[in-house]
C-alpha cells in the first residue's frame, strides 16, 4: 500500500515518475471565495491537485467542505476566485463539451425520450455527422447503459435509476476529455447504486477518459479509483491526503472486497474521515 | 364440538354465496361505479336544493313585493283598488306583476321563449337574404358595398359575438404577452426595466382599458363609417387579460431549473437552441397557466366592456334587459347569468385540458 500527497506541480516533474505531458487537470493555488451578507466566505484556499490522463479519481470530505464547488469550477460553471485551472495545459475559460457533467440529481429534460436527449449534446457536438451516425452514436450509448428498450420513453416515465442511466449516457456520448461526476449515485438505494457503478466502470475501461467523481461512500470511492483525494473541512478546505488505490483493472466488486488491502484502505479513508 | 359445526355451516353458507357476491361484483362491485354515483348523486342533491331554496326565496321576494302594492293601493286609494290590485296580481296580467328576482320556473321558460326567438329572427333574416339577393349582387357587380341585415339580434347571436370576442382578445394577449414575457424572462436588466410598467398597468380597470382604447381607436377610426365596437372592445378585453401571461412567461422562462440550464451550458447549446430545447420546453406549463388565467379574466371583463362599447353581445344584452324593465327582463338577465357562468366554466376545462396535454408532469394543474 503507497499512499502520498501531492500539493505542487513539483512534486511530479521532480521525482520524474510522471511526466507534465500526461497531466490532463491541473488545478493550482485554486480559491474560492462567495461574498455573503455576513462578509466573504472563503470555501477553497491554496488547493493543488493534478489528475493524470486516462486517470480516475474520486473525491471524498465533509458535506459542505467545498466538493461540488471544486468540481463545477473545473466544469466551468463557477468562476474561480484566485489560482488556475488547467485542462492539458490550457486554462478553463467556461464550460464547454470537452468536460462532460454528470449532475447528483439526473437532469434530463422531462420533454424529451431518452434518446433525444442523449442527441442534445451528441448533435452540438458532432454537427458534421449525418443525422443517422448520430442517432447511432446516441444509440450506442444508450445501449451500453443498459437502456435497450426505453429509448423512446419520455425521461419522466423512467425510474430514477434509469435517468441516471441516460445521464451516463449522455455524458459519455459527447466523447469529452474529463468526465466530471458529482455523487452521480448519492439518490439511488443500494442496489441500483451497485448496478450504475459497474455500468460506469465498464464503459469507462473501454473509453479511458479522465474521471474525476465525488462520492460520500467510502466502498465507492475505493472500488472506482486509481487515487482517492481526501479534502479537508472548511472553510479554506484543501487536498488533506490522497491514497493510491493499487487493485489492478478490471476489478470485480468480489475481487475488490477479498483483496487483503481493501480493509487497510477502507480503514485509512475513516480514519482520515473522523479525524 | 357445537360451535365448530355451527361455524363450518356458516363457512359453508359463505361458499354457497361467493358466486352471488362475485357476481354483484363483476357487474356492479367496483368501487369507481359506486362513487362515482354518489358523486353524481350529491351534485343532482345540491341543485335541487339550491333551486328549491331559489323558488323559496323568489317566491317570499314575490309576496312581499305584492303585499306592498296591495297596501299601497288600500291607504292611497281605498279598498276597492286594493281588491282589484289583489285580482289583478293573482289573474297574472304582466301588467301588475310585482318585478323582482324571477322563479326558476319563469328562467327556464325565458330562456324558451329566447330560443324560439332565435329561430324567428333567423327566419327574418333568411326571407332578407333571399330578398336581397339579386340586388346584393348587382351592388357587389358594381363595387359597392352589400346591404346587410341590421334588426335586432338574438341572444344566441350575442353569445357568439361575446364568444368570438373572446377569442380575438385572447389571441391578442397571447400574441403579445407570450413574446414580450419570454424577452423580459430571459435578461434580468429587462426584467427590472420593465417591472415598474407590469406592476402599474396589471391593477389597471377593465373601464379604463375600454377607455383608454376608445381613444386611440375613435382617432384612427376617424372618417370611416365601419363599426368600431368589436374593435375597441377585443382590444381592451387582451389588453385587461394579458398580464397573467405576460407575468407567467416571463418567471417561466427566467425560472428553468438550473441543471438544464448547466446541461445546456456543459453542451454549449447556442442562444436559438438553449431557448427553443430548453428554455421553452420547460416553461410551458407556467405559460399555460398563465394562458388559462387570461382567458378567464378575459371573459369576466368582456361583459362590462360590451356594455361600455355597445357591441351587440352577453353584457349588452344584460344591460339592455335591465333599461328595459319588461315583465320577464329579470328572468332573461338571469338566463344570461347562467350562459356566462356555464360557458366560463368550459372555457376553463378547455384550457385545462390544453394545459394537462403541454405539461411534462402530469401531477400539475387542479
Ligand atoms: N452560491 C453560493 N453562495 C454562497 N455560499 C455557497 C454557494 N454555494 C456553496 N456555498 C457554500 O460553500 C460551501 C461548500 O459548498 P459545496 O461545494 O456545495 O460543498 P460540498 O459539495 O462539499 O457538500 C458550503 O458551506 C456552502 O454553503
Ligand atoms: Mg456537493
Amino acid at each position: 500500500m503507497s499512499t502520498s500527497t501531492i500539493n505542487t506541480t513539483n512534486t511530479y516533474s521532480e521525482n520524474g515518475i510522471l511526466y507534465p505531458s500526461k497531466v490532463m487537470l491541473d488545478l493550482k493555488d485554486l480559491k474560492k471565495v462567495y461574498p455573503t451578507p455576513k462578509g466573504d466566505y472563503v470555501v477553497l484556499e491554496n488547493l493543488n491537485l493534478q489528475i493524470m490522463e486516462e486517470e480516475f479519481v474520486t473525491i471524498i470530505g465533509h458535506s459542505g467542505c467545498g466538493k461540488t464547488t471544486m468540481l463545477s469550477m473545473i466544469a466551468g460553471l463557477n468562476p474561480i476566485s484566485g489560482g488556475n485551472i488547467a485542462i492539458l495545459g490550457n486554462p478553463v475559460k467556461g464550460p464547454g463539451p470537452d468536460r462532460g457533467v454528470i449532475f447528483q440529481s439526473p437532469s434530463l429534460m422531462p420533454w424529451m425520450t431518452a434518446l433525444q436527449n442523449v442527441l442534445l449534446g451528441v448533435n452540438q457536438v458532432f454537427p458534421h455527422a449525418t443525422k443517422t451516425q448520430r442517432t447511432d452514436i446516441a444509440k450506442y450509448y444508450l445501449h451500453k447503459v443498459g437502456l435497450d428498450g426505453a429509448f423512446d420513453k419520455k425521461a419522466t416515465e423512467l425510474s430514477q435509476g434509469m435517468q441516471q442511466r441516460v445521464g451516463i449516457a449522455r455524458a459519455f456520448a459527447i466523447k469529452p476529455k474529463v468526465l466530471l461526476l458529482d455523487e452521480p449515485f448519492g439518490m439511488l438505494d443500494s442496489l441500483t447504486r451497485g448496478e450504475l457503478q459497474d455500468i460506469l466502470i465498464e464503459i469507462w475501461n473501454k473509453e479511458k477518459i479522465t474521471a474525476v467523481m465525488i462520492t460520500h461512500d467510502v466502498d465507492e470511492a475505493i472500488f472506482l479509483a486509481d487515487r482517492v483525494v481526501m479534502m479537508t473541512s472548511g472553510p479554506k478546505a484543501k487536498i488533506g491526503d490522497v491514497l493510491n488505490i493499487d487493485f489492478e483493472r478490471p476489478r470485480t466488486r468480489k475481487s475488490v472486497l477479498d483483496h487483503p488491502d481493501y480493509y487497510t484502505y477502507r480503514k485509512h479513508l475513516i480514519d482520515f474521515l473522523e479525524h | 364440538m357445537k360451535q365448530e359445526i355451527t361455524l363450518k355451516q356458516e363457512s359453508q353458507k359463505l361458499n354457497v354465496m361467493k358466486p352471488i357476491t362475485e357476481f354483484f361484483k363483476l357487474k356492479f362491485g367496483k368501487v369507481n361505479f359506486l362513487k362515482g354515483f354518489k358523486k353524481t348523486g350529491i351534485t343532482i342533491l345540491s341543485i335541487l336544493l339550491f333551486l328549491g331554496f331559489w323558488h323559496l326565496g323568489s317566491k317570499s321576494l314575490y309576496n312581499k313585493e305584492a303585499d306592498y302594492k296591495i297596501e299601497k293601493a288600500l291607504t292611497e286609494q281605498g279598498q276597492a283598488a286594493a281588491d282589484a290590485e289583489r285580482a289583478c296580481i293573482a289573474s297574472g296580467e304582466s301588467g301588475c306583476q310585482p318585478n323582482t328576482l324571477p322563479s326558476p320556473t319563469q328562467v327556464w321558460a325565458s330562456l324558451q321563449s329566447l330560443i324560439a326567438d332565435h329561430y324567428i329572427i333567423k327566419q327574418k333574416k333568411d326571407a332578407f337574404a333571399t330578398k336581397m339577393e339579386a340586388t346584393n349582387q348587382k351592388l357587389i357587380a358594381n363595387g359597392k358595398d352589400a346591404i346587410v341585415y341590421t334588426g335586432r339580434a338574438s341572444f344566441i347571436d350575442t353569445v357568439l359575438t361575446s364568444i368570438k370576442t373572446v377569442f380575438a382578445g385572447f389571441l391578442l394577449a397571447l400574441l403579445i404577452a407570450v413574446p414580450i414575457g419570454i424577452i423580459i424572462g430571459l435578461s434580468p436588466t429587462l426584467r427590472s426595466a420593465f417591472n415598474w410598467f407590469i406592476q402599474i398597468f396589471k391593477p389597471v380597470s377593465p373601464v379604463v382599458w375600454y377607455l383608454l382604447v376608445f381613444m386611440i381607436v375613435k382617432t384612427i377610426y376617424i372618417g370611416k363609417s365601419s363599426d368600431n365596437a368589436f374593435v375597441i372592445s377585443f382590444i381592451s378585453v387582451g389588453l385587461c387579460a394579458m398580464w397573467a401571461t405576460l407575468v407567467n412567461t416571463a418567471m417561466g422562462v427566467a425560472s428553468v431549473d438550473k441543471d438544464y440550464i448547466n446541461v445546456a451550458k456543459v453542451l454549449k447549446l447556442g442562444t436559438f437552441q438553449k431557448v427553443f430545447k430548453v428554455i421553452l420546453p420547460s416553461s410551458l406549463p407556467l405559460i399555460f397557466t398563465g394562458l388559462r388565467i387570461t382567458l378567464s379574466v378575459a371573459w369576466m371583463v368582456l361583459i362590462a366592456i360590451e356594455l361600455l362599447a355597445q357591441s351587440p353581445g352577453l353584457g349588452l344584452f344584460v344591460w339592455e334587459e335591465f333599461q328595459n324593465g319588461a315583465n320577464d327582463s329579470n328572468s332573461k338577465i338571469i338566463v344570461a347569468m347562467f350562459v356566462i357562468g356555464i360557458i366560463g366554466f368550459l372555457l376553463d376545462r378547455l384550457m385545462l385540458m390544453v394545459q394537462q396535454m403541454v405539461s411534462f408532469n402530469k401531477n400539475e394543474g387542479i
